[in-house]
């Protein structure tokens, strides 16, 4: 069970309170906090006499149009910043609005039950709402979400008010949790920046911050419990904290650091067009986790070498629904085409754990249940859908494919019939795509480590996924308070297990990847350096300093560094030998 | 009145997108239209309805059409749905 109290890492006297959560958008944002509850509009039954029928169907009609009005401009926005696929969901709301039958339905019902206009609206809508959440799947429930956004979008212009009357300056928006509608409208305002309660890294207020450029810390639990409208807040999107109230040492503290980064951006403008090179020539293939083809434009500024991981089941969270083939064939086009000549790894949909399917079922242990490649086995024919549609995005030789959750050996011959499937399927329908498709697997398994030798004799090249790889190395949930602290990126047996896969992957000469957090770790990069690592595939925003380190320190340096480290037997030392390494010789760097 | 019972074939089921465009073919003739899946009746030129069905690909509905153009109106609409909502 997880606890939903939050996590204070800092209680002073003077009533300054540090959470800890989870930094979904780099940056430092301080000011005043708007507490954005989703309060259903308060809604009467009320009695209206015959004669003022028709001015409250009036009432009504306006409201429908103001709100229509307003969706408009959200969808228009949201197309420009999000992309007209992720845009649909405004879409689906506009329709509501436009259903002729449902607001013939409310009309009629206003005109012979003489109730006033905001409560039919409330009672009818949510009539269908509770049809919905009563629906098994989880898909439904997210409509659900929709079909009550519009419904109370409609109350409140019919009672006239402002949606945000309150938000007045510049505020830092605090809520238990944002909806992508939310986001986006928010950012129209002086927004500097989000704290939720709920979400992770991958969330969509997570994802859409980001791309605005606004800090956001997430997960932050009932933070919001203590935290009123008005409130001075900070929170720092680098290390995921929010601090509430806090002096003016903590402040200062925190402005420096924010200009410390600042002053670091800037000086590494240009690096970008700079190779993620060694003193002595060790090149190394720097490039990007991304989820979004509106995101290859950012991780292209800052200077990408293609994308190490595409999370291809972005677009399943986005849509609700499985995406076709010809859909999905219309993404991975585009980002392919924009990344061109430089190459990305589309990794097929990695679906269950804490990425939900459309159609999931409640398991009792996700996260050791049907997740990854294993629901892609039980599921050929979305198994083959995916597979056609990155082939048919092959055909200018930069695509490659990584299956995910590969846990023995026999998943990948499974997957690899499938594959050939669906190569045989196009040629049948003479599409062209690249024969030579390099394909590889993601190591995130302890049972996928042990035989990575193995597996490495099969495929083009690995990644390491180190997220989950070290969550069941170690036994650690590490969203679970009680035991987050056992989470460690550094432990020995963490650093070992990766000496392994690395060296078993040479063995064998394929190239081996990181996509994990670890990679976009500044305090790691000398040691993986040094470890061997081939590529580094890291958060967009990461590029710079990670490139940066990698032009200081020579790989033979890195390599005594990492030879030191394998036969360290303490987590705190790993990290202080580390971090004193890139204090030395990358000072302008800003770590914690 | 004509009523058929028609068995949903494309892959998403009648989520939003085929929701739509079976509510925009039905709102083209003047008959009624009401769609029934299990014990439950829905009016079938509402977008709102269609979504709440949650009609999954292999769901079985009835559909029913009342109106001087049931014939039509039923031909157009069942058409969509065999078409599989003209996926992939």
């Amino acid at each position: 069970m997880k606890s939903d109290e939050p996590i204070i890492i800092e209680h002073k006297p003077s009533g300054e309170i540090t959470f800890r959560g989870v930094g979904a958008a780099p940056g430092i944002a301080v000011g005043p906090a708007y507490l954005y509850s989703k309060a259903i509009p308060h809604v009467e039954m009320k009695a209206v006499a015959p004669e003022e029928v028709e001015s409250e169907l009036e009432r009504l009609k306006g409201a429908v149009a103001r709100s229509e009005k307003e969706l408009q401009k959200i969808l228009a926005f949201a197309e420009l910043k999000l992309g007209a696929q992720n845009a649909k969901i405004f879409e689906a709301q506009i329709m509501i609005l436009g259903d002729g039958i449902l607001m013939g339905t409310i009309e009629e019902r206003i005109r012979h039950e003489l109730h006033n206009a905001e409560y039919v609206v409330f009672d009818e809508i949510g009539k269908y709402k509770k049809l919905m959440l009563a629906a098994p799947d989880e898909y439904m429930h997210e409509r659900a979400h929709d079909v009550e956004d519009v419904m109370n979008r409609i109350i409140r212009n019919i009672q006239d008010q402002k949606l945000f009357s309150k938000l007045e300056g510049e505020t830092i928006v605090v809520a238990e949790n944002l909806t992508p509608a939310d986001t986006v409208i928010f950012s129209r305002n002086q927004i500097l920046g989000y704290a939720t309660d709920l979400g992770g890294v991958t969330s969509h207020a997570a994802i859409i911050s980001r791309s605005l450029k606004l800090p956001a810390v997430v997960g932050l639990r009932l933070a919001t419990r203590h935290i009123q409208t008005g409130d001075i807040l900070a929170i720092d999107g680098y290390s995921g904290i929010a601090v509430l109230k806090p002096e003016p040492a903590t402040l200062d503290a925190l402005q420096q650091k924010a200009q410390r980064f600042r002053h670091f951006e800037e000086q590494l403008v240009d690096i970008a067009r700079l190779e993620a090179e060694t003193p002595d020539h060790r090149k190394i293939e720097l490039s990007s986790n991304i989820e979004f083809p509106e995101e290859v434009e950012f991780a292209m500024e800052k200077g990408t070498a293609g994308v190490g991981l595409y999370r291809t089941e972005s677009q399943l969270l986005a849509k609700g629904t499985y995406p076709t083939e010809e859909e999905q064939y219309e993404v991975y086009k585009s980002v392919a085409e924009s990344l061109y000549p430089q190459p990305v790894i589309f990794r097929t949909f990695d679906i269950g754990g804490d990425k939900v399917l459309p159609d999931s079922t409640r398991e009792q242990n996700p996260f050791l249940g049907w997740r990854g490649i294993r629901v892609m086995l039980d599921r050929p024919e979305l198994f083959l859908t995916q597979l056609r549609a990155i082939l048919r995005a092959s055909t200018k030789k930069n695509v490659r494919i990584m299956f995910p959750m590969v846990s023995k050996l026999h998943e990948i011959h499974s997957s690899r019939v499938l594959l050939e499937r669906a190569k045989s399927d196009l040629r049948a329908q003479s599409l062209p795509f690249d024969e030579k498709m390099k394909l590889g697997v993601m190591i995130e398994v302890p049972s996928a480590a042990i035989i990575a030798e193995d597996i490495a004799a099969e495929v083009d090249f690995l990644s390491i996924g180190t997220n989950d790889l070290i969550q069941y190395l170690l036994a650690v949930d590490r969203d679970n308070s009680s035991v987050s602290e056992l989470y460690q990126q550094f432990n020995p047996a963490v650093i070992r297990t990766l000496k392994m896969i690395i060296d078993a992957g040479h063995k064998k000469h394929v190239w081996i990847g990181m996509c994990g957090e670890m990679a976009s770790d500044p305090i790691a990069t000398v040691l993986l350096l040094g470890l061997g690592i081939d590529e580094l595939s890291v958060n967009p925003a990461a590029l710079p300093e990670i490139k940066k380190i990698i032009r200081s320190v020579k790989f033979k340096d890195a390599k005594r560094v990492a030879d030191k480290i394998v036969a360290f037997s303490t987590e705190e030392e790993i990290k202080e030998y580390l971090a004193s390494i890139v204090k030395n010789k990358v000072p302008e760097i800003p770590l914690e | 009145m004509v009523e058929r019972t028609v068995t949903i074939k494309n892959r998403t089921g009648l989520h939003t997108r085929p929701a739509a465009m079976l509510v925009k073919v039905a709102a083209k003739y003047q008959s009624d239209f009401f769609i029934r899946k299990d014990s439950f009746e829905i009016n079938g030129k509402s977008i709102i309805g269609v979504m709440t069905l949650a009609a999954e690909q292999g769901a079985t509905l009835v559909f029913r059409f009342e109106g001087p153009d049931e014939q039509e109106a039923a031909e157009a609409v069942i058409a969509l749905v065999e078409r599989g909502f003209d996926e992939e």
